[in-house]
């Protein structure tokens, strides 16, 4: 048990609760803040991987952004004290039993037969690599990622616009 | 540049047809402006083009698969050569020069965009027609003429003659192109391809005379449909019944001239069927006199010159069957050009007439209208062959060529073909232009020369008709004109072998007679035709009638047609009415009784039948539709819309894929 | 180090949970959140591999990149569905939104 093994099971059992909560948790509001430190644990296990620009992007999208953004959507569309009703449908038991059943099956198989791969000790200087990486071979993908967030971006304003009074 | 850009020739029109033929309901004043550009664009890169052939170079393109079914292998592909280069500039020239003209003609009609949609689209259709690098392409733009021809003789589609003129250009049409597609189909089976370069390479006198004199007959047949020949000439004179530009580009400078073309363009073909082109020669010379006595009397402006142009027509035919197709194709553009200004003529004094068109209520418009009278006078010079004008130096060239090759029976035939061309060229003159005007006094009132942009026109084209045939063609056979065409029926001469021996003997007994000697013949009997119409309408106006009472049985024979159309009425259409009539009767009797009987008989196995369907068949359909709908019923509950059902679903799907791969 | 598996074997219960959720929440933006944590999962994938295979040049985070970007463009027009929805259905509990249902 090295350090590394210590903080890794911390950070994954923090996740896994907070993603627990997330989907079990009965107010919306606390969902959006457990989902908050959830984006936070993955993040954490990013840095543990050596992704410290993806945990930085992570944290400031995720946390900063996509968060911000579900909070706005459950004020705007809840009424928060609406305690008591139900959160889940019918299918919870059946939806339970095939989930877990594929993640029993994906872990047998991790398990089973994966090779040890073993990583190189230390990595190259990661942000600078990615930036060059995203404007050279990847420039493509980029700049057409580029055009999927603007029309993204038009297409949410264009839903979320309250329509015209009809004369 | 490139010499690619003759792809360029004909799409500018069509891009002229799809703007105005979409777009005509909002352009229409200003449909011209598009037309006309996209005309005189046309000619202009028509133009580059010419000259980039002048060092001689060729280009034999395949732009595109067009078809490709087994063997049958066509493409849509240009073909610049001399001989079509030649009818390219002849067309998109005078194609342009008629557009112009068209503006002032057609200005204030009903179908304005409409008429230059159709002139567009038959541009484009006489272009692929001419630069197309096979037979098949060539078809298209064949038959698209034709199209064009048919819409636009029935422009004025109210007028039931117009309509019906339409219709017979386009029947008439019909019959020749059979002969054409027939002569395609042995082409292709004889030598395995449509394409020129391919055919005539694979042309080989050791296939025997027959095959080639079956094909060229009936490449000929269709010759003679679209270029007005005996014994298919009949639809040109009704033509007429379009506007006058459409006369002057379709049914006198370029369309008409289409099987001309084509009989030049087959060179190597016909070179080897000899009998074949001893046919074309008679039926040219035999057409060229008998439509220049039936113009010898007709009233109507328009119809001396549409038989003027079968006439003409003829000769080209009589240089073609001669061997001379350089000269034929001469006679063509020659023609285009004072053909064409002779109808523009037409067209400016009816317009002024306001749409009279009876010689015999004209007269002394010389002094109303001065650019169409001299203009017409240069056309009618050339068209009755007078030294140096343009239609001297073609038609004499033909009939030299065709006395050399020893047609002399046919000769003699173009040559009293002149004699009567230039009568009735002048009579036609002397009747419009000189002495007093004949018609009401309204009329005369309002006589008035020709707006400009229908003025300009007459003007180049006269000018044309004059130098033409002196600059491109002196001296005879030899000129500029004559050098460089040369290359295309060079290799004509070589393969000529068979008829060669034959022409051989001619050959010699012609040497005596130089040319200089008939050309003078010919002009002689021209000038003597001029004479004789001086006499008849200037002279002593008195002859005509007089002569035409003592010889009434030939002045009616000629005036009506020589009953041609009622010989084809009375044989094809009221044969072909009592033919319906008799099969009308089979119709009633034969087959109506077998049917009545047949329905009967159903009717009793029906009535079987029936029991059958409804007890057994139909018992077993509803059983099948009553487990089906009891199934669906069942089925339904699972299409929930409930879009989490779906996910579990394809969740339920993943186990079992994962499963799978894991565990077999 | 923490050997891959590891990683994987997390990422296989985010994935699970985050699908769980999507499964069986009724209000459509807790559905949407389920979502992110399945993102997030198969992010975690991708750069754990990343650090595991140098070889492969940093494909996979450069690949989560892209997920992160497509995410967010994901959740700003899903949001603006479901206000959408809200404005004509006054609810956002999808198992209510049945017009189309038999």
């Amino acid at each position: 048990m090295t350090v590394t093994h210590v903080v890794f099971f911390l950070m994954a059992a923090f996740t896994v609760g907070a993603s627990l909560l997330v989907v079990l948790a009965k107010n919306i509001v606390h969902c959006a803040i457990a989902l908050v430190f959830a984006f936070f644990g993955v993040a954490a296990l990013f840095v543990l991987l050596d992704a410290e620009f993806l945990a930085a992007a992570q944290v400031l999208l995720y946390v900063g952004g996509i968060t911000i953004l579900l909070l706005f959507a459950i004020m705007l569309t809840s009424r928060i004290s609406a305690g008591g009703v139900k959160i889940m449908n019918e299918q919870v038991g059946i939806s339970a039993v095939v989930v877990l059943a594929i993640v029993g099956l994906l872990a047998y198989a991790n398990l089973k037969g994966f090779p040890a791969l073993v990583p190189p000790l230390t990595m190259a200087d990661n942000t600078a690599s990615i930036g060059k990486l995203l404007l050279t071979t990847y420039v493509l993908p980029f700049e057409v990622v580029s055009l999927l967030l603007l029309a993204a971006m038009v297409g949410a304003i264009i839903l979320a616009r309250r329509e015209r009074e009809k004369d | 540049m490139d010499m690619k850009l003759v792809a360029l020739v004909p799409l500018l029109p069509l891009i002229g047809v799809l703007i105005n033929g979409l777009f005509g309901a909002w352009i229409k004043e200003r449909a011209h402006l598009i037309a006309v550009t996209a005309a005189g664009l046309s000619c202009l890169v028509a133009f580059v083009v010419f000259f980039q052939t002048l060092g001689g170079a060729t280009l034999d393109w395949d732009v595109y698969p067009w078809l490709n079914v087994g063997d049958l292998k066509v493409p849509i592909g240009f073909l610049v050569d001399p001989l079509s280069t030649v009818m390219m500039l002849v067309v998109t020239f005078v194609g342009f020069l008629i557009h112009v003209y068209s503006i002032g003609y057609m200005h204030g009609d009903r179908g304005y965009a409409r008429f230059f949609t159709y002139l567009n689209l038959f541009m484009f259709s006489m272009l692929m027609l001419v630069l197309a690098n096979n037979y098949l392409l060539m078809f298209l733009g064949w038959e698209g003429v034709g199209l064009c021809s048919y819409l636009l003789i029935g422009f004025w589609y109210e007028k039931k003659s117009a309509a019906d003129a339409g219709k017979k250009a386009f029947v008439v049409n019909r019959i020749g192109d059979a002969g054409f597609i027939l002569g395609l189909f042995f082409i292709w089976t004889t030598f395995g391809s449509l394409k020129y370069t391919e055919v005539f390479a694979a042309v080989n006198p050791e296939l025997g005379v027959g095959i080639y004199t079956t094909i060229t007959l009936l490449l000929f047949v269709g010759a003679t449909g679209k270029s007005a020949q005996l014994p298919l000439y009949v639809w040109l004179p009704d033509a007429m019944e379009g506007p006058t530009p459409v006369s002057a580009l379709i049914h006198a400078a370029t369309m008409v001239t289409a099987g001309v073309y084509m009989v030049a363009r087959s060179n190597a073909l016909f070179n080897l069927a000899p009998f074949s082109l001893e046919v074309v020669a008679w039926v040219g010379a035999l057409t060229a006199v008998f439509a220049a006595t039936i113009a010898l009397v007709q009233n109507d402006i328009k119809r001396v010159v549409a038989y003027s142009t079968i006439s003409q027509l003829g000769y080209m035919f009589l240089g073609a069957g001669a061997g001379a197709y350089p000269s034929a194709v001469f006679h063509l553009g020659t023609h285009a050009f004072f053909k064409a200004l002779l109808f523009l003529g037409c067209g400016s004094v009816i317009h002024s007439l306001h749409g009279e068109q009876d010689m015999r209520k004209m007269g002394g418009l010389r002094k109303a209208m001065p650019i169409t009278t001299w203009t017409f006078l240069l056309a009618s010079l050339a068209n009755a062959g007078i030294f140096p004008l343009a239609g001297f130096w073609s038609k004499d060239e033909i009939l030299f060529n065709a006395f050399v090759r020893g047609l002399t029976i046919p000769w003699l035939l173009g040559l009293i073909g002149a004699f009567l061309t230039a009568f009735y060229m002048f009579r036609l003159f002397f009747q419009v232009f000189t002495g007093h005007f004949r018609g009401d006094h309204h009329t005369a009132h309002h006589l008035h020369e020709s707006p400009p942009n229908m003025a300009y026109p007459l003007l180049v084209l006269g000018v044309l008709s004059v130098i033409a045939g002196l600059v491109l063609g002196f001296p005879p056979d030899h000129g500029l004109y004559h050098r460089y065409v040369a290359p295309i029926f060079e290799v004509a001469h070589e393969s000529e072998a068979v008829v060669e021996h034959a022409v051989s003997a001619a050959t010699e007994h012609a040497a005596g007679a130089s040319e200089l000697v008939m050309a003078a013949v010919s002009l002689a009997v021209a000038l003597a035709g001029i004479g004789l119409a001086y006499l008849f309408y200037v002279k002593r106006p008195d002859i005509p009638a007089a002569l035409a009472d003592k010889l009434r049985g030939l002045y009616n024979l000629l005036l009506n047609k020589y009953w041609v159309d009622e010989l084809y009425e009375a044989i094809f259409i009221h044969f072909g009415k009592r033919f319906c009539g008799f099969l009308w009767v089979v119709d009633a009797r034969v087959v109506d009784g077998a049917v009545n009987g047949s329905s009967w008989l159903t009717m009793r196995l029906s009535a079987i039948s029936s029991w059958h369907d409804m007890k057994i068949v139909d018992g077993l359909v509803n059983a099948i539709a009553d487990l089906i709908q009891g199934g669906s019923f069942t089925l339904r509950r699972l299409q929930t819309g409930a879009i989490q059902n779906y996910i579990l679903a394809m969740a339920l799907g993943i186990v079992g894929m994962v499963a799978f791969y894991l565990f077999l | 180090m923490v050997p891959l598996s590891y990683y994987l074997i997390l990422s296989v219960i985010l994935f699970g949970i985050g699908m769980f959720g999507a499964l069986t929440r009724r209000n459509a933006v807790g559905i949407l959140m389920a979502l992110e944590l399945m993102f997030n999962a198969v992010n975690l994938n991708f750069v754990a591999f990343s650090r595991y295979l140098p070889q492969a040049l940093m494909q996979g985070q450069i690949f989560a990149i892209f997920v992160i970007t497509v995410a967010a463009a994901e959740a700003a027009v899903g949001l603006a569905i479901v206000l959408g929805l809200y404005r004509n259905f006054q609810t956002i509990n999808v198992d209510e939104i049945n017009l189309m249902k038999w």
